[in-house]
């Protein structure tokens, strides 16, 4: 990639990249509470054992970037809003704000307002703090680094480290991106659909966007339960199957008789619906215990399959799983346009051990090897 | 519009536009089962001088058939009338359904089917009385052996999917006689290669696993390395795929498979741009096929009697459908080897498109089967080249070369005007002329797939290109427009689902009374 900020710089020292983390994005995904809007659910995350994940995507955002673009102007805002994984990638930075809070929706906008006209921005955290960037409406080139629990929006990068090389290889050009997110206490009864906010101005470098996510009802009637049928079929005896968010395992749960969570990972042995909504700590003590298989779909337009959505299968519990049966339509893969499958779990090793060409079941004796490969993975 | 109408009626002619001012003829045309008046008859025959002869108990029909009766100019004007009702393959430019291939059929070689001796066969005739068209049967399969490179064909299968079924009935035959047959129940094919390759093995009973195109556009060779194993009966594939993008590595998937212990087929259902070039056996594969209809220009004849064509290695001889023909010194027999596939149809095949394949082939020669290719690839990237100067259009994977067909892309102009593929496809449609766009899932966006053959003239291109021009600068100028086409023809929009359900669709007369005429 050609570092074209750093070209810039000599001649224009007044590019600027903003940084803001949203300290507490992603801490409801592992505890399975969909989400971490509001200090009460952030408070039963952290209860339930989550570990604050998103200072340290930030500061796997920022090492990329300073590595492409040393010469980096960086803005900030003080302690774990930014000025944290800024000291802990070695990047020099300005101060410009101190918050009194960090946690909530009006900190992310005062400290948005607080940068000033940075030149691109980089955010930091999950749909809800890409509302909220948008509200404070930026005047410069926005970019997401995915921390968040549901990161369906089209203005983030598929990984911090994509995050970082987008940003260093900006040159001014844009395009628009939306900005889309769920009700996330509907969201948490179960009930899906995303709403669009409005857009916000991204590097124009499509390909390590991640784009939108495409709905659920554009696959040709019969083809999900065709991939139902598949998946109950193949389930063996004995074995605990964990299956994800997503409508085409909430098919298998029809096929299967049983009515699952529609964006929570529910736990089926031979036919008997085991736990409901199970958080990540409760995968692994079943994972640890016994033969567990991860049936898992893809999220349609951008390509994960784990790292967004179902936090819950975190490295430990994959480590240990015996099996991972991924789903999706033949035209869930066709849209993709020939970009990979993505796996974000937060873990370098375990998302290369996901890694290569994979079987993805379409339908009813029926699948398409398809590549998988890490988020972080410059491709 | 003055007193005597438009210009047609002036002298002299005036000059014609750059398009072609079209409108589809609609006649209102009634079925012929209801244009029937009973005792209404095309010739009057005189009454019989002998007394009429008692049948055997069992032959005659109690009821007569439930025919149409009709006179002979009502017969005349009706099939004519409905010859106008449609854009087929003898009326429009028909380059724009590609993988199907649209060619011209000389209509000579009709008139091989239409002689008495062809026409009056029965197929339980014995075999001294039809020494001549087993002959035909004999020679077109050697014809094939040559062109693909197998030591045996057969002209059995009806279809050309028939013949893929075939192909399926054969692996698995093999597979089962070498004791794997419960073990090997995974077919492997190619997101771009027909798919009726995937249909075919499905209605055979295996899994398929389908291989996506690489970032080259070729299918992923790694991807087929993960595919294949152990379970693997067969990879079945076309090349060029419907990109009409040659793979070059094609060689290395058959070894890829054969080291697995799968066979491989290829499927030349259409060699239009390979004939005299390439063959399937050179490269390795283990059995192919053809459709007469696609590369050896027999009517496609609407879902059938097409006609298709096996070809296999000499380790699957045996497992060849039957009955097969002989040469016996100057005679020639049928027979029926014991081969566990058995028939894949009733009888020999279809022969009256055996007989129009066979002329085909025998009034071009091997040289000019070469010809057909080179000028079926040179039509083709003549036509690539016009559509690529249309602002809007292009291809994925531009810089690989097309053979005999191009899948292209609106995707620049969908995302300018909001206009899709499927719409420009019926604003085209308004110029008289055919167009489709890829089968499904899209794996290129806002696609339409082209393929000229070397039926078309360079002025024939020219005016399909230019029809696609124009509907890309209507798209432009003013999107609802197209999208609100057609103008000129005389249904506006199908509605297709009777197409797709059981309880609807009509395939014949007998069927659309009962299911809808209660």
């Amino acid at each position: 990639m050609v570092p074209h900020l750093a070209g810039l710089l000599p001649e224009a020292p007044s590019v600027i990249v903003g940084l803001i983390v949203n300290p507490v994005a992603g801490l409801g995904g592992p505890a399975a509470l969909k989400g971490s809007d509001g200090p009460a659910v952030q408070a039963r995350a952290l209860a339930l054992g989550s570990v604050p994940r998103a200072a340290g995507r930030a500061t796997a955002a920022l090492r990329a970037l300073h590595a492409r673009c040393p010469a980096l102007h960086l803005r900030t805002v003080a302690g774990p809003m930014g000025e944290d994984s800024a000291v802990a990638a070695g990047v020099p930075y300005e101060l410009v704000h101190r918050p009194a809070h960090v946690t909530g929706a009006a900190d992310t906008r005062a400290a948005v307002a607080a940068l000033g006209g940075v030149d691109l921005l980089l955010f930091v955290g999950g749909d809800g703090t890409a509302r909220d960037v948008l509200d404070a409406r930026p005047t410069g080139a926005v970019l997401g680094v995915p921390a968040g629990v549901k990161v369906y929006s089209g203005c983030f990068a598929v990984s911090p480290f994509a995050a970082g090389a987008t940003a260093a290889g900006f040159d001014g050009t844009t395009l628009e991106a939306e900005v889309v997110d769920l009700d996330e206490e509907a969201y948490r009864s179960g009930q899906v659909g995303a709403r669009l906010y409005g857009t916000l101005r991204v590097p124009a470098a499509r390909a390590r966007l991640s784009g939108r996510k495409t709905g659920s009802s554009s696959a040709p009637p019969g083809s999900v339960e065709s991939i139902a049928r598949a998946v109950a079929a193949s389930m063996l005896p004995g074995t605990a199957y964990a299956l994800g968010p997503g409508a085409t395992t909430l098919a298998v749960g029809r096929e299967l008789g049983l009515e699952l969570t529609p964006l929570g990972v529910d736990v089926v042995r031979d036919g008997v619906l085991l736990a409901s909504d199970v958080t990540e700590q409760t995968l692994l003590t079943l994972a640890m215990s016994q033969v567990t298989h991860a049936i898992l779909s893809v999220i349609g337009g951008q390509g994960f399959v784990i790292g967004r959505g179902n936090q819950q299968f975190s490295p430990r519990v994959l480590d240990r799983l015996a099996g991972i049966t991924v789903l999706a339509t033949q035209q869930k893969l066709a849209a993709l346009g020939g970009r990979p499958l993505l796996v974000d779990s937060g873990d370098t090793a375990t998302d290369a051990a996901l890694s290569g060409p994979a079987r993805v079941v379409t339908g009813y004796r029926e699948s398409v090897i398809y590549r998988i490969q890490s988020a972080s993975e410059d491709s | 519009m003055s007193s005597h109408g438009e210009s047609f009626a002036t002298l002299p002619v005036a000059p014609k536009p750059a398009l072609r001012r079209f409108h589809q003829a609609r006649w209102d045309e009634e079925m012929i089962f209801e244009l029937s008046r009973p005792g209404r008859r095309g010739i009057g025959v005189p009454a019989p001088d002998a007394p009429l002869v008692e049948l055997p108990e069992g032959v005659g029909r109690a009821t007569p058939p439930a025919l149409p009766e009709l006179s002979q100019n009502q017969v005349v004007r009706h099939y004519l009338r409905l010859s106008q009702e449609t854009l087929g393959a003898d009326l429009n430019i028909d380059v724009g359904q590609g993988t199907c291939t649209m060619k011209y059929s000389p209509k000579v070689n009709d008139t091989f089917v239409r002689d008495p001796r062809i026409a009056e066969l029965h197929p339980l005739q014995p075999e001294d009385t039809v020494q001549g068209v087993l002959e035909i049967y004999w020679r077109l399969e050697q014809i094939l052996e040559e062109i693909s490179g197998m030591t045996r064909v057969s002209l059995q299968p009806g279809a050309g999917s028939a013949a893929i079924y075939a192909n399926l009935a054969m692996i698995r035959a093999y597979h089962a006689s070498r004791g794997e047959g419960g073990q090997r129940d995974q077919v492997v094919t190619t997101m771009f290669s027909h798919p009726s390759n995937a249909a075919c093995a499905k209605v055979a009973g295996y899994e398929v696993i389908t291989l996506m195109p690489d970032a080259d556009g070729y299918p992923d060779i790694e991807a087929l390395r993960a595919a294949v194993g152990p379970r693997t009966a067969a990879l079945l594939i076309t090349n060029p795929e419907d990109t009409g993008i040659f793979n070059p590595r094609i060689r290395e998937f058959v070894e890829l498979v054969h080291a697995a212990g799968g066979l491989a087929c290829y499927d030349q259902a259409n060699a239009n741009g390979i004939l005299g070039i390439t063959r399937a056996r050179d490269a390795g594969f283990d059995l192919c096929h053809f459709n007469l209809h696609k590369t050896f220009s027999t009517p496609h004849a609407c879902g059938g009697p097409a006609a298709g064509a096996c070809g296999v290695s000499e380790a699957l001889v045996p497992f060849l459908p039957g009955p097969v023909v002989d040469r016996d010194g100057e005679s020639y027999t049928l027979s029926s080897p014991a081969s566990p596939v058995g028939k894949i149809r009733p009888f020999l095949g279809v022969t009256p498109n055996v007989v129009r394949a066979y002329a085909w082939v025998m009034a071009l020669g091997a040289d000019g089967l070469r010809e057909v290719a080179e000028t079926a690839v040179l039509n083709n990237n003549y036509l690539l080249h016009k559509v690529l100067q249309i602002p809007g259009a292009s291809v994925p994977w531009p810089d690989k070369r097309r053979v005999e067909q191009v899948r292209y892309s609106w995707q620049e102009l969908a995302e300018e005007t909001g206009v899709h593929s499927e719409e420009i496809g019926i604003r085209a449609g308004d110029f008289g002329v055919h167009y489709w766009t890829s089968h499904h899932p899209y794996v290129v966006p806002e696609p339409f797939t082209l393929e000229p053959t070397e039926s078309y003239s360079r002025e024939d291109l020219d005016e399909y290109a230019a029809i696609l021009a124009q509907v890309a600068t209507e798209a432009r100028q003013d999107p609802e427009f197209v999208r609100n086409a057609p103008y000129n023809q005389t249904v506006h929009r199908i509605d297709p689902t009777s197409l797709d359900d059981p309880a609807q669709w009509s395939p014949t007369w007998r069927a659309y009374c009962r299911k809808h005429r209660r």
